[in-house]
């Protein structure tokens, strides 16, 4: 007869099987047998968060930048709660986390027990999937299934709820890994003619763009080569979401910048101008596109994607191709070596009005700012920042707010999976907790969370993890004393009635991380600032820098939300900005 | 109307709505009710009508069928949307006028009245295979298999034949012929 298991052993036995390295965890009664298991268990380490939230961004770090799920353990009723915006984070910018949780005993499910919560209702809207495990039988066929939905296909969270009398119970343990990578609901059906008729549009395009997004970064590392190689083969322009960033390197000429609501001057004329616009992951997100009616319109749209469910659903394509954007671009460059060997030069020639016309706008310069020498500029913080750290393969996390968009303008990546930021939900709290996570998968690299003051109080007691762990994260704080970017938007729309974005009584930041048992440095001046960065990179320990910014500095360029791409607003240094009066200011 | 001080655009122009029959063949287990019901209210997505049951006790299938409205781009979603589902097999999609699928709903609908009365409303059904399941000398319970449509207007003829209570199922589709869904 074959060895009976515990269903707190089956846990292990099948995050073992699965390679899981490590979880991110809090305890609490309902999930007291797993933890107690838990030393038996030495290849999987636990780090204990502060809060369930912080888990889930720790486990979304670590998942983003190493390619591989994150794993979340947490108790019931206030434990799955806490979990819940993180794995609604993790939902919208598909990032695989399975999330374990503790439920009360069978016999008490709904009957309002202490602790008690309806965990798979409320977080089915939050996840590809859930499961309540009701019979110790099924728990080993469950938890692999949940590895399977939150890896493959468009990834994202799952969660599989466990009651503390399932975790008690004894059955036999069936690895049920399934090797071959597809279920029914992955969708890498497209074919031959869809590839070559594709290839037709980019002959004959002399306005091409390609525009990528995260679904290049979670095809993973071999998705960016190829990316890399389409560049060179074609000669397109290529512009990238907010998620997209690093996937193809961010100082390139042919690379316009980041598009959207912040992006650059480049990126959005070159798509609103297009006569062929190559979508390869991304999803038209309201924020990249700005008026829909107006949305790029002269341009062929061709979107690739491995989720039918985003194609057509916000802007109406030419050309879907439903596939893996990794082996939909292996197919696009072989047939283009095939059919027009020497494309690259012939293609030259048609497209250099083209290019002519982008370094027109490239020359606007439209990241650029008025710089000085009595107060630290937060854009200048992040070019010199990237400066110090850019040849030392660096990961960068991100809060939610201006300084996110200055991270994203000014910080050039060059690989994938060194830039994690909340995007879809645009989680404030998010950065801390998920440096955490980047640093548990990459223990000797240099981690920096470009912070703002505001949102990184929402996670800071993650702090005392970092220092527990002995994770010398860096929490970068672009500190401005308001929520800048509500700050902004109440100048620009609601005539300068700054409600409650100033935030008064902050902490010493300084202080702060001396409490925590860290490091902390305080920046005042730019005659200081490169000094303070160097200091802060070679301490080897947790450091909270605060990087005392000029408080009333705008995020430009920006499209105001009801405006096509080509109506943005530019910053100070340009004439244009004076006009945003009456009708424009009401529609940003 | 005033515009909107928005961080978000403002709607453009709205395509026309169309009614559709969804069906779909789900893994009849606990949740997957909710998760459906769940992807309609979450994405606003409007149900008109929803019958479900289990069709296959072998595979352990249940069949959903759903009435709802929405223009092309809407239906397309939804659709797209539910086949996602993990325990969503097959999705199926029929404009309401399609002559190839057959609909109908049934209705049971008690008539308390004089002998008069309850002759009359069965009079009124008799279009729509009426069978009286109950009968006293006072009430009758009538059974009728109908389109929605057909069933609201009964439904207001029988208001002077006593009508005093309506149950109706939601409605469910199958493709005339040979062929079977796909
Ligand atoms: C959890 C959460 N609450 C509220 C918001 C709305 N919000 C977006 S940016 C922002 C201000 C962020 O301020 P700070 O962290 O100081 O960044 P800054 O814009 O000043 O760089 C707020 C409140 C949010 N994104 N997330
Ligand atoms: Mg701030």
């Amino acid at each position: 007869m074959s060895k009976l298991y515990s269903g707190a052993e089956i846990v292990f036995k099948c995050l073992e099987d699965q390679d899981v390295e490590c979880i991110f965890g809090y305890p609490g009664g309902a999930v007291l047998p797993i933890y107690d298991e838990l030393k038996n268990h030495e290849s999987i380490k636990h780090i204990l968060v502060r809060h369930e939230q912080g888990a889930g961004h720790a486990a979304e770090g670590y998942a983003r930048s190493s390619g591989k799920p994150g794993i979340v353990l947490v108790t019931s009723g206030p434990g799955a709660t806490n979990a819940v915006t993180a794995l609604t984070d993790a939902y919208m910018d598909s990032i695989p986390l399975v999330c374990i949780s503790g439920q009360v005993p069978t016999h008490l499910i709904g009957t309002d027990a202490f602790q008690e919560c309806d965990t798979t209702g409320i977080t089915r809207p939050c996840t590809k999937h859930n499961w309540l495990v009701k019979d110790i039988k099924d728990l080993s066929k469950i938890i692999h299934k949940a590895f399977e939905v939150a890896t493959t296909g468009r990834p994202g969270p799952v969660l599989v709820d466990i009651p503390k009398d399932i975790q008690f119970q004894k059955t036999k343990y069936v690895n049920s890994i399934k090797r071959k990578k597809l279920n029914g609901k992955i969708h890498n059906k497209f074919n031959q003619g869809e590839i070559d008729q594709l290839v037709k549009l980019m002959v004959n395009s002399s306005r091409p763009i390609l525009y990528t997004g995260g679904g290049v970064i979670n095809s993973g590392p071999k998705a960016s080569e190829l990316l890399r190689e389409l560049v060179s083969l074609t000669g397109f322009p290529i512009t990238s979401t907010l998620q997209g960033l690093g996937s193809y390197p961010g100082d390139d000429n042919q690379f316009l910048g980041m598009l959207g609501m912040h992006g650059t001057y480049e990126a959005n004329n070159a798509m609103h101008d297009c006569d062929l616009m190559i979508n390869i992951g991304a999803r038209f997100d309201d924020r990249i596109t700005g008026k829909i009616d107006e949305f790029s319109p002269k341009s062929k749209k061709v979107h690739i994607d491995i989720d039918p469910s985003s194609i057509n659903k916000n802007v109406k394509v030419d050309l879907p191709i439903v596939g893996d954007v990794s082996e939909v671009m292996l197919s696009v460059i072989k047939t283009l070596k095939k059919k027009n060997p020497n494309f690259a030069s012939s293609n030259k020639e048609k497209t250099s009005k083209w290019w002519e016309k982008i370094s027109k706008w490239r020359s606007v310069n439209s990241l650029n700012f008025i710089n000085s020498d009595q107060t630290i500029k937060p854009q200048h913080a992040i070019q010199r920042l990237y400066e110090l750290t850019k040849d030392k393969d660096t990961y960068i996390t991100t809060e939610v707010g201006q300084h996110q968009m200055w991270a994203a303008q000014h910080y050039k990546f060059n690989k994938p999976n060194r830039w994690m930021t909340s995007g879809g939900l645009g989680t404030m709290g998010y950065g801390l907790p998920a440096a955490v996570g980047v640093q548990i998968a990459h223990p000797d690299k240099l981690v920096v969370d470009i912070a703002g003051e505001a949102s990184v109080l929402m996670t800071i007691q993650e702090m005392s993890t970092a220092v527990q762990y002995n994770l010398p994260i860096k929490i970068f704080i672009l500190n401005n004393e308001y929520m800048g970017m509500v700050r902004q938007w109440q100048e620009l729309l609601h005539e300068k009635n700054y409600s409650e974005s100033y935030t008064a009584a902050l902490p010493d930041f300084v202080k702060l991380a001396e409490a925590y048992g860290c490091v902390g440095i305080r920046a005042k001046t730019p005659d200081e600032l490169d000094e303070k960065i160097k200091e802060m990179i070679n301490v080897n320990k947790p450091v909270i820098f605060d990087c005392l910014v000029d408080k009333e500095e705008n995020c430009f360029p920006m499209i105001p939300s009801g405006k096509p791409h080509n109506q943005m607003l530019l910053g100070p240094n340009d004439q244009k900005e004076n006009k945003i009066t009456g009708k424009g200011k009401t529609l940003v | 109307m005033s515009k909107p001080k928005s961080a978000y655009s403002i709607p453009g122009k709205k395509q026309k709505s169309d009614t559709h029959i969804i069906v779909v063949w789900v893994d009849n287990e606990a949740g997957v009710l909710a998760r459906v019901v769940g992807l309609f209210s979450g994405r606003g997505y409007n149900i008109e009508s929803l019958a479900v049951a289990k069709v296959d006790q072998k595979l352990n299938i249940s069949r959903i069928t759903i009435v709802t409205t929405g223009t092309p781009q809407v239906i397309e979603q939804i659709k797209l949307q539910l086949g996602k589902l993990v325990p969503v097999h097959k999705v199926a999609d029929f404009m309401r006028g399609d002559k190839k699928i057959i609909f109908k709903e049934m209705a049971l609908l008690k008539i308390v009245g004089n002998n008069i009365k309850r002759n009359k409303a069965i009079k009124f059904c008799k279009k729509f295979n009426p069978v009286v399941l109950d009968k006293t000398n006072k009430s009758l319970v009538i059974q009728i298999t109908a389109l929605r449509r057909e069933i609201d207007t009964i439904m207001n003829d029988l208001k002077k034949t006593g009508l005093v209570s309506v149950s109706r199922t939601g409605a469910v589709a199958m493709t005339r012929g040979a062929e079977i869904f796909k």
